[in-house]
């Protein structure tokens, strides 16, 4: 997906894996729907629908929020190592 | 809406929409800029939006008036169908993740104003471009009247410009104001109104939604009792399908066509010209990533707001318009003055976004079809007149599409815009990582998929429309319902990775991309990316 010139770190590293699966999490989450299509156990009366998805909005948003931290990390950790610009 | 008008209602609405109305105009000169007649200014407020500015502005533009009516209004209608906006918007955010950064780097390294801008250079194809533009402008013109759709709810419940019986003139004059008003100051202050006005919008919007979400459960007895009557109100057999009216979980047959409305509305939503600019709009790259963090709490307010229906059933409103069954709520349970609020929340929540659609249409016409095609030499100053405009008549056309046209050709133009915008992905976001696909190959699988989407959304009848009766239909070879246009879509990346194989083994001449990848990584400070425009009143940094 992201081409990086001919530098010396992988194009694949564990970081960015996590970051992948930090992204594509909410997909998998989200379309199963089959998993989440149920009204018990619910929360302040309102359905397991509605709750569990809303509480995505929330499990998203870290899961986006860490992968941002990720990346800024590898950028900074390539610039280094490169002393230029990088991807 | 049948019992008069509500004064004190009416009143605070009146307030808000005057002091929005001075602040439209005030904002010709905040963070003014020196060279005024650049599309740049008029049309991406000078590229200098911070992470705050941003975030206002995107959630302005995205959770419209429209989406606060119609998303509980589709849970007031069927239940549980109605929610997919909650898992859209969860999917939107790791999406854009991965490739606005990339579309903002190369947008400020070419100057891009549009996305069309992008195609063109990307693959050397006016008419790909073409293609691109024409499919953003015809999808958002019946975005913006929906908007107006919003603020005629608004005022029909107040007691203004309803009824059946008055006369047209007095009975539209309140939409044409707040329209007028609306146009007079996108016109001369450009996407900085509808940056300012958004912070009004969005406070207002937290505010009525986080009362609605506390106060309206208790006045009817908690959760349990909002939902045990939504239930019942939902077993109950409608007379004229013989189904039952909807439901509180997704049947099993309903969940493909659940999951794929969330995944194709996700992947259409940042094809629309008005996202783009307000996206554009931002000062550097990390804006963008840092903004996909912080935009989500928009979505918790939206499930919050899908709430909203069930409350309305619970809570016994019975509208024939289920456009009218959220107002009808905050009219019910609201004191007056609170009332007035909430619909000042969702007419200005119709103002922002219908600025900002106007202005990316505008641009559209200006950089890919007046410039590309009718006057190359146009100059900088040129270029913002002819948007300015523009910006005027596409409002005006929207507005004619509202007052002559039933408000459901708006809504099922809306529908199919949906469907056609999200054909533009693959140029554009394919575009933004590989140079693989044929310029050719794109052109015809966006036709394949414009064309497969518009007929199979006629196709599609319902109880009370033989065409364009919903946007979810049986998907060919796999059998379940799912929407529309995803299904297009997929045809659409087909037939653009078949043709591409046959031009490469044709030699089919590929174009000149004028990128290199290094600008798609470019960031604010880089040679090379035009830093924010020298500022007319320096110091007035954010």
């Amino acid at each position: 997906m992201s081409e990086t010139p001919e530098v010396r770190p992988p194009v694949v590293t564990p970081a960015r894996v996590i970051i992948a699966v930090c992204l594509v999490a909410p997909f998998v989450a989200m379309l199963w729907v089959g998993s989440y299509a149920k009204t018990d156990p619910a929360f302040i009366g309102i359905p397991f629908f509605y709750w569990y998805q809303m509480l995505w909005v929330l499990i998203s948003t870290a899961l986006t929020m860490l992968a941002y931290q990720l990346w800024k990390r590898d950028q900074r950790a390539r610039e280094d190592a490169n002393g230029g610009a990088v991807k | 809406m049948k019992d008069g008008v509500n004064g004190v209602a009416l009143g605070v609405f009146i307030f808000f929409f005057l002091a929005v109305t001075v602040m439209g105009f005030l904002a010709a000169r905040w963070r003014k800029a020196e060279n005024e007649q650049s599309l740049d200014e008029w049309g991406l407020g000078g590229r200098s939006f911070g992470t705050w500015v941003t975030w206002f502005l995107l959630g302005g533009d995205l959770y419209t008036a429209y989406t606060f009516v119609a998303v509980p209004a589709a849970i007031y209608a069927a239940g549980a169908a109605g929610f997919f906006a909650v898992p859209y918007t969860i999917l939107v955010y790791p999406l854009i993740f991965t490739f606005l950064p990339r579309l903002w780097s190369v947008s400020h390294r070419h100057g891009y104003v549009t996305t069309s801008d992008f195609v063109r250079g990307r693959f050397g194809s006016k008419g790909l471009s073409l293609a691109v533009a024409v499919t953003g402008i015809l999808a958002t013109m019946p975005y913006i009247a929906l908007q107006l759709v919003g603020i005629q709810a608004v005022l029909d419940v107040m007691g203004v410009g309803g009824g059946e019986n008055t006369n047209w003139f007095v009975k539209d004059l309140p939409l044409l104001i707040a329209f007028g008003v609306l146009a007079a100051y996108t016109y001369s202050s450009g996407l900085r109104a509808p940056a300012l006005i958004a912070f009004v919008k969005d406070a207002l919007i937290y505010i009525v939604i986080a009362v609605a979400i506390i106060y309206i459960p208790i006045k009817l007895g908690g959760f349990d009792d909002v939902f045990a009557k939504a239930g019942d109100a939902f077993a109950q057999v409608n007379p004229a399908t013989g189904k039952p009216r909807g439901a509180l979980v997704p049947a099993e047959a309903g969940q493909w066509t659940y999951a794929t409305l969330a995944l194709g509305s996700a992947l259409a939503l940042f094809m629309y010209p008005h996202s783009i600019t307000a996206t554009l709009s931002s000062r550097s790259r990390e804006v963008i990533r840092r903004n996909t963090t912080i935009l989500p709490l928009y979505s918790l307010m939206l499930g919050l707001l899908a709430l909203l229906g069930f409350m309305a059933i619970a809570a016994g409103v019975k509208v024939t318009n289920g456009q009218l069954a959220i107002p009808q709520l905050f009219e019910d349970m609201f004191p007056d003055w609170f009332a007035g609020v909430a619909f000042a929340a969702i007419g200005i929540g119709a103002l922002v976004p219908a600025a900002i659609m106007s202005i990316a249409a505008a641009n559209l016409f200006t950089r890919n079809i007046y410039k590309d095609f009718i006057k190359p030499d146009a100059t900088a100053a040129e270029e913002t007149r002819v948007s300015k405009i523009v910006s005027l008549l596409v409002k005006v056309g929207a507005l004619v599409f509202v007052l002559t046209m039933d408000k459901t050709v708006a809504i099922n133009f809306q529908l199919l815009g949906g469907i056609w915008i999200l054909q533009t992905f693959p140029a554009l976001v394919g575009g933004l990582f590989t140079r693989w696909f044929h310029r050719w190959a794109l052109l015809a699988g966006w036709a394949v998929g414009m064309v497969y989407g518009t007929v199979a959304a006629y196709g599609v009848a319902s109880p009370t429309q033989k065409h364009f009766g919903g946007s979810a239909k049986e998907i060919p070879g796999i059998g379940e319902i799912g929407y529309i246009g995803l299904t297009a879509f997929v045809i659409n990346v087909v037939v653009t990775v078949v043709l591409t194989f046959v031009l490469k083994a044709l030699k089919a001449p590929e174009g000149l991309d004028e990128t290199r990848p290094e600008d798609y990584t470019a960031d604010a400070g880089d040679p090379g990316v035009q830093a924010e425009l020298p500022s007319a009143t320096a110091g007035a940094g954010h």
